[in-house]
């Protein structure tokens, strides 16, 4: 779980981008063609995707087109739909996750998720964020799940505003510091990689800045993968960006690309607003 | 087209219309009050003929004897260990009609009236002081003072429920002449013409039947019956006391609207009952033995201790059995049971199984429980099984509809961070649905309370003498109580039956009103 990003090996990177800057070094998860199942309807087709380390990836498209499908297989909660069937591999540090063979409880404490409505325990700030390291048995001590509790709200920009009411209920946050609450939740289980599905989707401008700066900060740590209604979220936050529509990869690549020259006529219809 | 003139505000048919939607919307409301309000006065309707029939049971009479504790008459020779006392009724009881006969010395000759006169008591009403003087020997040889309750119709007689009865105050008697016998002839100037009055409009509505009706006329312990009646005199049998005291005394005299032969109570019983009355030896006090006594042939005697406490047990059973596995059962078919053709099934019966008449649960648990289990009968372990199975869907359903309220973004949180299928449920989505389960297991409970028809298939409607000490003893429970009191011919069990079933509401009342405070604590908006 603490195994570093360089030791990946970078045989497994197909290098589909031949310019790639020195950030987007190798895929820290691959996708090789996913086919996701509702019973016998098609959501998504034959998608493949490296998703690269410590940046951030945006999936945009418009609604329904198997973004959020997509992103909820990085860490199978797709399992959790009776009627859903992945397939295809999903590769991560050599193991294909998509495998039953693999435990999702597993595979989640790696591949944290921050949903699209804030959604804290009805508990305490504190119980929420330790929640994740208690049932991991990752703090040995008291002292030491402090300590985790208190680098969580850290690194999600929220300790200073809640470190004098740790017992207070998480309700009684507002909605862009249950977020960030959300966020700091993920962290505290130590992951390598964050799912987030339309993060600030609930939030005020003002809270949804905040969340993207946060971002920002975190992709210096994390792989992160954003799914985001908003195109100019995408191309504030996300150093890659790939356009989903029906179900198919219409086209990915570098955000600048995408957003200044796309390749595909659909990608520019859609960001230019023609539809979606 | 409209006038343009009167513009969109003055359009008379859309005005038209819009009187006519605000008609439909009061008339709407009218019916809703008004369905409302018929729901309020059948519920107040049933409160308060039940309330008021049981308030006549909150208390009833008491009588004191005065007696000394004869060790001759108690505990005999070869009769004086403290068990045999403690069940020597003849013994105590012939003390109490000793001191009841002192008291009224007439009645010591005659034997129907001695026989009438021990009836002022029911022979079992000594028990308790028998248990008393068994468990106490030194009380032998001392005067003690026995309190037992009056006969359950003189009492009834006492509340004014036994007859009808007009009850007026007369004039100043002057003289009093002994005639023949007990018979007197008692006078006054105008003394009487308050009841001949009466009398006179009586007969004017009932016709002759007055005559059969009696009339008692009463100073302090004497009273005696109207044979004859003018406006300035009167012939009376006295019936007990001293005729002497009528004179100089204003009487009261009693019209009882039921002949004597048609009632449970005779003229001389009531006379001897106002006498001691009088004498200050009956006093109305709380009707603890209905929470303190079992079960008895002798309303007066009688108590709901044992049902009490047999639907205690019972509930206990029930709660036992019912809750955890509606709990189980609804987690594991909410949160974990695949969505298939099985699970359909099993979900529509337990729908069907809540709708199933109780007292085929009964005939259920008869044939099962007593016929293939062999389980005894009567007892509150098997009517607990019986309601554990009627109560099962209902708690069923209730905690799905609870866990089903609780928001699958927890769900998808716990998850979220790496909690197994369990730990999310039972980490946050079972506290979460807590209190509505707790919620739909004591409504399911509150039903199961008030549940008869079960338990009288299964024997629970026994006649219970003894307070059940455990689930397998025989036991009866309070609805089924009621039911067998309701049934009973005599007239005094119909406020005790009443009383039983402001009793089993209490219990009612306490499960809601937790469910209302679990609600108002717990309930979590999302």
């Amino acid at each position: 779980m603490e195994s570093t990003v360089t030791s990946a090996p970078p045989a497994t990177s197909p290098g589909t981008q031949a310019n790639e800057p020195e950030r987007l070094t190798f895929p820290r998860i691959e996708c090789r063609d996913i086919n996701v199942f509702y019973g016998d309807k098609q959501a998504i087709f034959d998608i493949s995707l490296p998703i690269p380390d410590r940046s951030v990836t945006a999936l945009i498209g418009p609604s329904g087109c198997g973004k959020s499908t997509f992103l909820r297989c990085l860490n199978r909660m797709n399992d959790t739909i009776e009627s859903c069937r992945v397939e295809g591999q999903i590769i991560m540090d050599g193991e294909n996750i998509n495998d039953a063979a693999i435990d999702p409880v597993l595979l989640r404490s790696r591949v944290g998720m921050v949903f699209q409505k804030p959604n804290p325990f009805p508990k305490s700030i504190y119980d929420n964020i330790s929640y994740g390291p208690r049932i991991h048995g990752l703090a040995a001590s008291r002292e030491d799940l402090d300590g985790m509790v208190e680098k969580s709200l850290r690194r999600a920009g929220l300790w200073e505003e809640v470190k004098d009411r740790l017992t207070a209920p998480a309700n009684s946050l507002s909605g862009g510091q249950q977020q960030r609450l959300c966020i700091a939740r993920a962290i505290a289980v130590q992951p390598e990689v964050i799912l987030m599905d339309e993060p600030c989707s609930a939030l005020d401008p003002v809270a949804t800045a905040r969340i993207e700066e946060l971002i920002d900060e975190l992709r210096k740590r994390y792989c992160i993968v954003i799914v985001t209604h908003s195109m100019q979220q995408a191309a504030r936050v996300s150093q890659r960006t790939a356009f989903f529509h029906l179900g198919i990869l219409v086209e990915m690549g570098e955000t600048d690309q995408i957003f200044t020259n796309p390749r595909e006529r659909r990608t520019e219809d859609y960001i230019t607003g023609r539809f979606g | 087209m409209t006038n343009l003139s009167a513009g969109p505000f003055r359009n008379e048919k859309a005005l038209a219309r819009l009187r006519k939607r605000r008609a439909a919307d009061t008339r709407f409301r009218l019916y809703g009050l008004s369905a409302i309000g018929f729901a309020l006065a059948a519920l107040s309707l049933l409160v308060f003929s039940i309330g008021a029939q049981a308030l006549s049971a909150a208390t009833y009479h008491v009588v004191k004897y005065d007696v000394v504790l004869d060790a001759a008459v108690i505990a005999p020779k070869g009769k004086d260990t403290p068990d045999q006392i403690s069940r020597n009724v003849d013994g105590f009881y012939s003390l109490v009609r000793e001191n009841l006969k002192d008291t009224f010395p007439d009645a010591r000759d005659d034997r129907r009236s001695s026989r009438e006169l021990g009836e002022l008591m029911t022979r079992l009403a000594v028990l308790p002081t028998a248990r008393k003087v068994a468990d106490n020997p030194t009380l032998m040889g001392q005067k003690i003072t026995i309190t037992a309750p009056l006969n359950d119709d003189l009492d009834l007689y006492l509340k004014g429920a036994a007859s009808p009865q007009k009850k007026v105050k007369l004039g100043k008697v002057v003289s009093v002449e002994a005639e023949t016998g007990r018979t007197y002839r008692l006078a006054g100037p105008a003394a009487f013409k308050v009841i001949e009055s009466l009398v006179s409009a009586e007969r004017f509505e009932v016709g002759d039947a007055v005559d059969r009706q009696s009339i008692l006329l009463t100073t302090g312990a004497t009273t005696g019956k109207i044979s004859d009646v003018t406006t300035d005199s009167a012939v009376i049998d006295l019936l007990t006391g001293n005729a002497d005291d009528f004179k100089g005394a204003t009487p009261v005299a009693r019209l009882i609207g039921i002949p004597q032969s048609e009632r449970n109570v005779t003229d001389q019983q009531i006379a001897w009952t106002l006498a001691l009355k009088d004498m200050g030896r009956i006093s109305r006090v709380p009707h603890l033995s209905l929470l303190t006594h079992t079960d008895s042939t002798y309303p007066e005697l009688a108590g709901a201790l044992a049902a009490i406490v047999g639907s205690l047990l019972t509930m206990f059973v029930t709660a036992f059995i019912a809750v955890p596995i509606g709990i189980f059962a609804s987690v594991y078919l909410e949160e974990f049971a695949p969505r298939n053709r099985v699970t359909e099934i099993i979900e529509v019966n337990i729908n069907n199984l809540a709708a199933v008449p109780s007292i085929v649960f009964g005939l259920l648990g008869a044939a099962v429980f007593l016929g293939f289990f062999g389980l005894p009968r009567s007892a509150p372990l098997v009517g607990g099984l019986v309601l554990a199975l009627l109560t099962l869907p209902t708690i069923i359903i209730a905690s799905r509809a609870a866990l089903k309220s609780v928001p699958p973004s927890i769900r998808a949180a716990a998850l979220g961070v790496g909690a197994s299928k369990m730990q999310s449920v039972f980490h946050h989505v079972l506290p979460l649905a807590g209190p509505g389960i707790f919620t739909g297991a004591i409504l399911g409970m509150a039903r199961a309370l008030g549940e008869t028809a079960p338990l009288l298939l299964i024997g629970m409607v026994a006649f219970v003498a003894d307070v059940p000490s455990g689930p397998t003893d025989e036991a009866t429970a309070l609805p089924v109580l009621i039911y067998s009191w309701s049934t009973n011919a005599e007239r005094a069990w119909e406020p005790m039956t009443a009383a039983v079933i402001v009793i089993l509401l209490m219990f009612l009342i306490v499960m809601n009103g937790i469910v209302v405070l679990l609600r108002r604590r717990f309930e979590r908006r999302w």
